[in-house]
């Protein structure tokens, strides 16, 4: 087998065995594939292309074929201990409420941002005048699917605000060790290139939606019900 | 009551016609009970000795339990054979493959062409109207007289999907694992509209004599491939018919009269009265029926999670076609929230086709993958080889 990827490594660190995972953006399901074989986890994926769906379904993981800016609100408060995102924040259309949402489905998160306050992105920008091409972000400017960039100061004020407690960090890098940083650190946030958070909610999450409660997210084309009577008595067993 | 007979193929074949004592009823949602009870079906395959890997394949409308072999009335190939041999996706020689006819069918299954017990004579219309609900019921009955205490997987497209998650909403504990295919969680007003204008046209048939038209030695048969035509239609795409047929004509030329003259016109017309040759009309109408009174969210308060909180240890896989307007992708999505709202692990996945609806019958490879990928995981789970 290959080496593992230094971000999964990390998150194989960080992850309690057994625990209940859900991994958004898993694509083809090697992460998920590993925390279930290192750590025996529950996991769910959640991914965006048909083929990524068909590759974790032939690994043997539960994938839903969805999207992390739409789907997220369907799955129950405090599904899982572990909402895993790793490197996609910064493609979704709402980055603040996806955050907001792993954490009422989640106990914990695992987030992984790239920094765009690292030193080469400054360096690109500060020199050429043009948009920042890294390892971290290798698209140019008309085809990157990143829209919503930030720096690592941007990220840990957004926790703040989201009332979010930063329980671990660690700069990755490719081809370097995960290396505990404290990404409050103005240093840090010159040298981490990408940054790996394990958060939690500093309070609890709103009083879970019953199941029920989710009623109108069933279809927004309910309509005044005509009961069929087969719908009428109420069902026993 | 199970008559083995080997074939070619190696492939242990079994089934029958399952007949319950009028002591036990089948108890319907309508309140009424219909008794004797008799269930057509087929077995492929052999019960290991732990009876852990039964596998049930619920059929959808025009269906029937002949899933893998030879059609007794059309002689073709079953309906799922492509999936259901060795070294297929559902392997004889690793499953015990259960289909039965639903009830209301006509294929061995109580249903209105049988005797009605109080008159001697066939139900027709005095046929009680069924559910999904009741289907699934009389499988469970089966399936308990077969000694199966746990299904490793309840599989089903379209209708059969539907019979699916009634099986995850009634029996969650018999069950290990479930696939649905291109269905949905109720009918919509689209789809209780076409079954409208095919129940319209098996009644407009003067053969039909208000469904009493066994008695009067006749078929409605013109109805019923009407019906056959209109609903044949929604299983395909317009691009299907498009690439299939176009603007094709069957000879040189047009006719100037109401010939089939276009080659799509020629192909319906043979579905319609095909079909005729293999199914009843009054069973038609009841399955039609059983389909548009399918509202599973409305058996639980219109919350349609809470219809699977108690099968979280379910394992789900749902697909779609992108290409089904019958069931289109929504629908599928809807099951998959309320199953992840419930607490249940589930896969989902929408096939890219062209081919409508019927895709689930056809070759498609990606399907053929997801399900392999799926069951061989359940397999691994449940400890079977």
């Amino acid at each position: 087998m290959t080496a593992i990827r230094e971000d999964f490594a990390e998150i194989l660190k960080l992850v309690r065995p057994g625990a209940r995972v859900l991994d958004i953006g898993c694509e083809d399901g090697e992460l998920l594939e590993l925390l279930t074989r290192e750590k025996g986890v529950d996991g769910q994926g959640l991914e965006i292309s048909p083929e990524g769906v068909a590759a974790g379904l032939a690994r043997g993981l539960a994938v839903v074929q969805g999207d992390g800016d739409r789907d997220l609100d369907h799955f129950p408060t405090r599904a899982f201990d572990y909402a895993i995102l790793s490197k996609t924040l910064q493609q979704m259309r709402e980055p603040r409420h996806v955050l907001s949402e792993l954490l009422r489905i989640a106990d914990q998160a695992v987030v992984s941002v790239p920094n765009f306050g690292h030193w080469k992105v400054r360096w690109a920008l500060l020199s050429r005048g043009r948009m920042p091409e890294t390892g971290a972000l290798p698209e140019p400017w008309w085809s990157t699917p990143n829209i919503h960039l930030c720096t690592l100061r941007d990220f840990t004020v957004l926790c703040d605000e989201l009332e979010l407690r930063i329980d671990a960090c660690a700069a990755l890098a490719e081809g370097h060790p995960a290396r505990p940083i404290d990404p409050r650190q103005p240093i840090e946030n010159w040298r981490a290139e990408t940054a790996l958070f394990l958060l939690s909610r500093k309070a609890e999450p709103e009083a879970a939606p019953s199941v029920r409660a989710q009623q109108n997210l069933f279809g927004e084309l309910e309509t005044p019900k005509v009961e069929a009577p087969a719908a009428r008595r109420k069902r026993r067993r | 009551m199970t008559a083995q007979a080997p074939i070619t193929a190696g492939i242990e074949i079994g089934g029958g016609t399952w007949r319950f004592p009028a002591s036990q009823p089948l108890r319907l949602d309508s309140g009424a009970k219909l008794a004797p009870l008799e269930i057509g079906y087929k077995t492929y395959g052999r019960l290991n000795a732990d009876k852990s890997n039964a596998v049930l394949v619920c059929h959808a409308l025009t269906g029937d339990q002949h899933l893998a072999s030879t059609h007794p009335v059309t002689g073709k190939p079953g309906w799922w054979d492509r999936f259901v041999g060795p070294g297929l996706v559902l392997d004889p020689e690793r499953h015990f493959i259960i289909c039965t006819n639903v009830i209301g069918g006509c294929m061995g299954s109580t249903g209105p062409a049988s005797l009605d017990p109080a008159t001697n004579a066939p139900y027709g219309l005095k046929f009680p109207v069924i559910t999904i609900g009741d289907m699934v019921r009389a499988q469970a009955m089966l399936i308990e007289a077969l000694g199966i205490e746990t299904l490793f997987a309840a599989i089903g497209g379209s209708m059969g999907g539907m019979q699916v998650l009634q099986w995850a909403a009634d029996y969650p504990e018999k069950l290990f694992s479930a696939v649905v295919i291109a269905a949905a969680a109720r009918h919509s007003a689209q789809n209780i509209a076409f079954h409208e204008v095919g129940r319209q046209a098996i009644m407009a048939d003067p053969n039909w004599h208000q469904g009493a038209y066994l008695a009067a030695g006749v078929r409605p048969e013109k109805g019923l491939a009407v019906a056959r035509m209109a609903a044949h239609i929604t299983y395909l795409s317009e691009a299907a018919l498009q690439r299939k047929f176009g603007r094709e004509l069957q000879r040189d030329g047009l006719s100037w009269g109401f010939d089939a003259d276009f080659q799509v016109e020629s192909y319906l017309r043979h579905q319609g009265t095909s079909f005729v040759d293999r199914f009843d009309a009054n069973s038609y109408l009841y399955i039609t029926r059983a389909l548009d009174y399918f509202d599973l969210a409305a058996q639980y308060g219109g919350v349609l999670a809470e219809a699977f909180v108690k099968a979280r240890h379910v394992k789900f896989c749902v697909l779609s076609f992108s290409s089904d307007w019958l069931y289109p992708t929504p629908e599928s999505r809807d099951i998959v929230r309320a199953l992840n709202g419930a607490g249940c692990r589930a896969s989902f996945a929408e096939i890219q086709t062209d081919k409508g609806h019927d895709a689930f019958f056809l070759d498609e490879p990606l399907l053929d993958q997801t399900l392999r990928g799926f069951l061989a995981a359940q397999a691994q789970a449940r400890g079977l080889p």
